[in-house]
């Protein structure tokens, strides 16, 4: 029966047809482009434009960048090899100067020691920045403060010592002193042992060592310290310890206690008022007026303090910012688990607050970074105040771009990927639905 | 027998001093009270002996006394016999007037390159991202030496406009002139002009730019009046009348009309001799220091304003397509005023900073605050403690003021709800 019917229809398909492949001016490059570029007569005049634009920038930037001037030792050689005028780079500057652009005038037989500073910075930073880092690697992050110090300004090894001890004692102290008398007392008593270990004790039984057991290295000076290794030990001091002090600040600003909001307040807003120039000027010419008389301290300490105290302003707005953000709940929450302040900080508040905080913490540390070029107006020999010395040689006076190019590129690599790893950790701590 | 009495309930004891909630508080701020007045104290008793050891009592005598050193680009009357005190203002003032040439540069770049971020073009974007970056990640400082070392080496010297065939030429209808030294505008000028006024004997006042502000505000006063009538008429009959033409009218013909009354023209610049004469003289430093913040904070302000528009969501967009807006007005209509509440408080912290980076113009040799009060007036006068406090006051009077006005502002555009 059903022979017959089937034939009243001239065609029955009994497979799929096989799929087509969309046409080409969708797909692929020449898709992209049309849909990103000559989406309309108005974007394909612009796309031209655009490329035009980029092609001018290109075509000045690129000759004189790939210029054959590596290896001349003055600027006239290199006006030689380029064939007179600006039509080339003059790398040979760089070749000659990078050492000092990098390491200033610090000694050259003990280059190892800010090298090995670095190296250890990064392994320190390790078990910090990534979790896949074995969580031994702390107390190297722990002890490197006192372990670069030493490295970097060399003298005797018991200074860092002394200095690390005043935090054990403290902690020993607030330890066993918070079981007999509750733990208030405790961290006062703690916190007083520590600082009167180092006022009065640290530097005399420092040296009282130093001279029975004579273990240390070459000091070098403070006025020796230059390039980007001053950038990076002033920036890498701002920032490490600017954001605990932030912290305090802020939760000094958002506690109840009136006295104590009215002084984080005072502090935050005066040093965010002002410019850090004018606390550079402070640390420069004022801070041996404030202190005890005969008082001197090095000049990159009083910079380092200055810096933090104004890095620190900007960072507890950032955590202010963050714990704002932060719904009353959390807190709620926290009460009703019967948290203490502290704990309920520890635990609940501060994970989340920084959480959000991220992106504003790590412009600010990129901020810091970038305003050490400062300590160059108080004379200081960072990068930049180096090219001023570097294009006062009479064999490369006259140079600018080759430099102020080379400074600009350590620069943007540094602080871009910074701003990189800050969208990673964004990423990795992700814990929304979206 | 004798018993003795319990301590009472609820009596005072020295322990709840720190075991009680209730007082623990107290104590742990008369505690940093304590600390603090004792820190603040052992400062001012070391300042003040070291003070005496140096024979350097505080005295602010010192800005009455004349200042002895030039000032090449101000805003005020000055000259080398003027007082610190003076040279402080033209300081001020500097500061000042790079810190809105700045901020006005900076939001139109900024909010022209945030929305171009956002654009569908790829190129753009990427233009505009790699702008972004670039400026964002090097430091402010060296992109002010920076740009003074291309205006003073890429721009020709006054001496290669001379001669028959010079080198160079003014540009724009022969009105300006970029030279090595700085840059050549024109100055308005008038030939029956009002003169100028002078306050308390300090500084002198344009009566002429007085009574054009007077007038062009005035106009645009009358002009706000007359779309005010517009929206009466639109809220009642549902139609628009066409005002601006009227409008326009309002505000440009009564500012014309002054001009000419006063006979107004443009002060060319000249060249006399080895250098150019008449028009108005913006220094190097000047427009070093302006481009720089300029372009700088321009990246910052570029990513708050795309943060701000992307901050808007989608359904804004589609609601006003629903509405028969056309699309070209959807971003100035819909999308910017409601980002705006979500720009402004950033935006006000970059003008801020803008306004704090100045302070960077001593790199270039700017006079600004920097350079006066804490620059070469401290040099001379060897007065650290006085001219580096008044200094920083200054700029924390500068940013309070911002914050304040910016605040009042921001509490103008904030979503009314209920």
């Amino acid at each position: 029966m059903s022979d017959t019917h089937a034939e009243t229809v001239a065609f029955v398909r009994d497979t799929m047809l096989e799929q087509k492949s969309p046409p080409v001016t969708l797909i692929g490059p020449i898709g992209w482009a049309r849909a990103n570029l000559f989406s309309g007569p108005f974007n394909t005049i612009v796309s031209v434009i655009s490329v035009l634009f980029v092609a001018w920038v290109l075509s000045l930037i690129l000759p004189w960048v790939f210029s054959p001037t590596w290896n001349a030792l003055s600027l006239s050689e290199c006006r030689e090899i380029v064939g007179g005028g600006h039509g080339g780079a003059c790398w040979g500057v760089i070749r000659e100067r990078w050492l000092q652009l990098v390491f200033g005038f610090y000694p050259q037989e003990l280059y190892w020691r800010p090298i090995l500073t670095f190296v250890l910075l990064l392994a320190a930073l390790a078990p910090v920045l990534f979790t896949g880092v074995p969580k031994k690697m702390l107390w190297l992050s722990a002890a490197f403060p006192f372990l670069g110090a030493w490295l970097l300004w060399g003298g005797t090894v018991w200074m860092p010592l002394a200095a690390a001890f005043g935090f054990v004692l403290g902690f020993l102290v607030i330890r066993y002193a918070s079981a007999l008398t509750g733990p208030l007392i405790g961290l006062i008593l703690g916190v007083a042992a520590a600082l009167l270990w180092w006022a009065f004790l640290a530097v005399p039984v420092a040296n009282d060592l130093g001279r029975l057991i004579p273990l240390g290295l070459e000091s070098v000076t403070s006025r020796e310290f230059g390039g980007f290794m001053l950038s990076i030990t002033i920036g890498v001091t701002a920032i490490g310890v600017s954001l605990p002090l932030g912290i305090v600040l802020a939760l000094g600003r958002q506690s109840d206690l009136f006295i104590v909001k009215s002084l984080c307040v005072g502090f935050i807003e005066f040093i965010r008022g002002v410019p850090l120039i004018t606390l550079l000027f402070v640390a420069s010419t004022l801070l041996n007026i404030f202190l005890p008389p005969g008082t001197t301290f090095d000049i990159i300490l009083r910079v380092m303090i200055m810096v933090t105290l104004f890095a620190a302003a900007y960072m507890a707005e950032v955590v202010r910012g963050g714990l704002a953000a932060l719904p009353k709940g959390q807190y709620e929450a926290a009460d009703a688990l019967g948290l203490d302040y502290w704990k309920a900080q520890r635990l609940i508040i501060m994970p989340q607050a920084l959480k959000i905080s991220i992106p504003g913490i790590v412009s600010t540390f990129i901020g810091v970074f970038k305003d050490t070029t400062l300590v160059s107006i108080i004379g200081l020999l960072d990068p930049l105040g180096l090219s001023n010395a570097i294009r006062a040689d009479s064999a490369w006076n006259g140079i600018v771009w080759e430099i102020y190019g080379f400074i600009a590129l350590m620069f943007f690599v540094f602080c871009f990927s910074m701003s990189r790893y800050s969208m990673f950790l964004e990423r990795k701590l992700q814990t929304g639905h979206h | 027998m004798t018993t003795v009495p319990d301590t009472p309930q609820g009596s005072f004891r020295l322990s709840m001093l720190i075991y009680d909630t209730r007082y623990r508080s107290m104590t742990i701020q008369i505690i940093a009270l304590i600390g603090f007045l004792l820190l603040v104290g052992w400062l001012i008793n070391n300042t003040l002996y070291n003070l005496a050891t140096l024979g350097k009592p505080i005295d602010f005598g010192f800005l009455s006394e004349p200042a002895g050193y030039d000032i090449n680009q101000r805003l005020i009357e000055y000259n080398s016999q003027s007082s610190h005190w003076r040279a402080s203002v033209v300081g001020l003032l500097n500061t000042l007037l790079v810190a809105v040439l700045g901020c006005i540069t900076a939001t139109v770049i900024g909010v022209v390159v945030g929305v171009l971020r956002l654009s569908p073009n790829w190129l753009v974007a990427r233009i505009m991202t790699v702008y972004v970056e670039i400026f964002r990640n090097v430091p402010v400082l060296l992109w002010i030496v920076f740009t003074m070392a291309i205006l003073i080496e890429t721009l020709p010297a006054p001496s290669a406009f001379r001669g028959d065939d010079p080198a160079s030429t003014l540009k724009l209808f022969d009105s300006m002139a970029f030279t090595n030294r700085g840059f050549y505008i024109p100055e308005p000028l008038f030939t029956r002009g009002l003169g100028d006024i002078s306050v308390g004997g300090a500084f002198n006042i344009s009566l002429n730019l007085i009574a054009f502000l007077v007038v062009f505000v005035g106009s645009l006063l009358i002009a706000r009046r007359v779309s005010r009538k517009a929206d009466a008429v639109q809220e009642q009959t549902g139609l628009r009348p066409r005002t601006w033409p009227q409008r326009l009218a309002i505000i440009i013909l009564p500012s014309t009309a002054l001009l000419i009354a006063l006979g107004f023209y443009l002060g060319l610049p000249e060249l006399k001799g080895f250098n150019f004469g008449g028009g108005i003289y913006m220094r190097n430093s000047l427009i070093a220091l302006w481009l720089a913040l300029s372009l700088y904070t321009a990246a910052f302000i570029a990513e708050i304003v795309r943060a701000g528009i992307l901050a808007i969501s989608k359904g804004q967009t589609e609601a006003a397509a629903a509405l028969g807006i056309k699309p070209r007005r959807v971003m100035s209509l819909v999308i910017l005023p409601q980002a705006l509440r979500v720009i402004i408080p950033p935006l006000i912290s970059q003008y801020l900073n803008l306004t704090k980076n100045s302070s960077l113009a001593i790199a270039v040799g700017y006079m600004d605050l920097t350079g006066t009060l804490m620059g070469i007036t401290l040099n001379q006068t060897g007065r650290e403690l006085e001219t580096v406090l008044m200094g920083m006051l200054v700029y924390l009077t500068i940013s309070l003021i911002i914050s304040v006005v910016m605040n009042w502002y921001n509490e103008s555009v904030k979503l009314r709800e209920r």
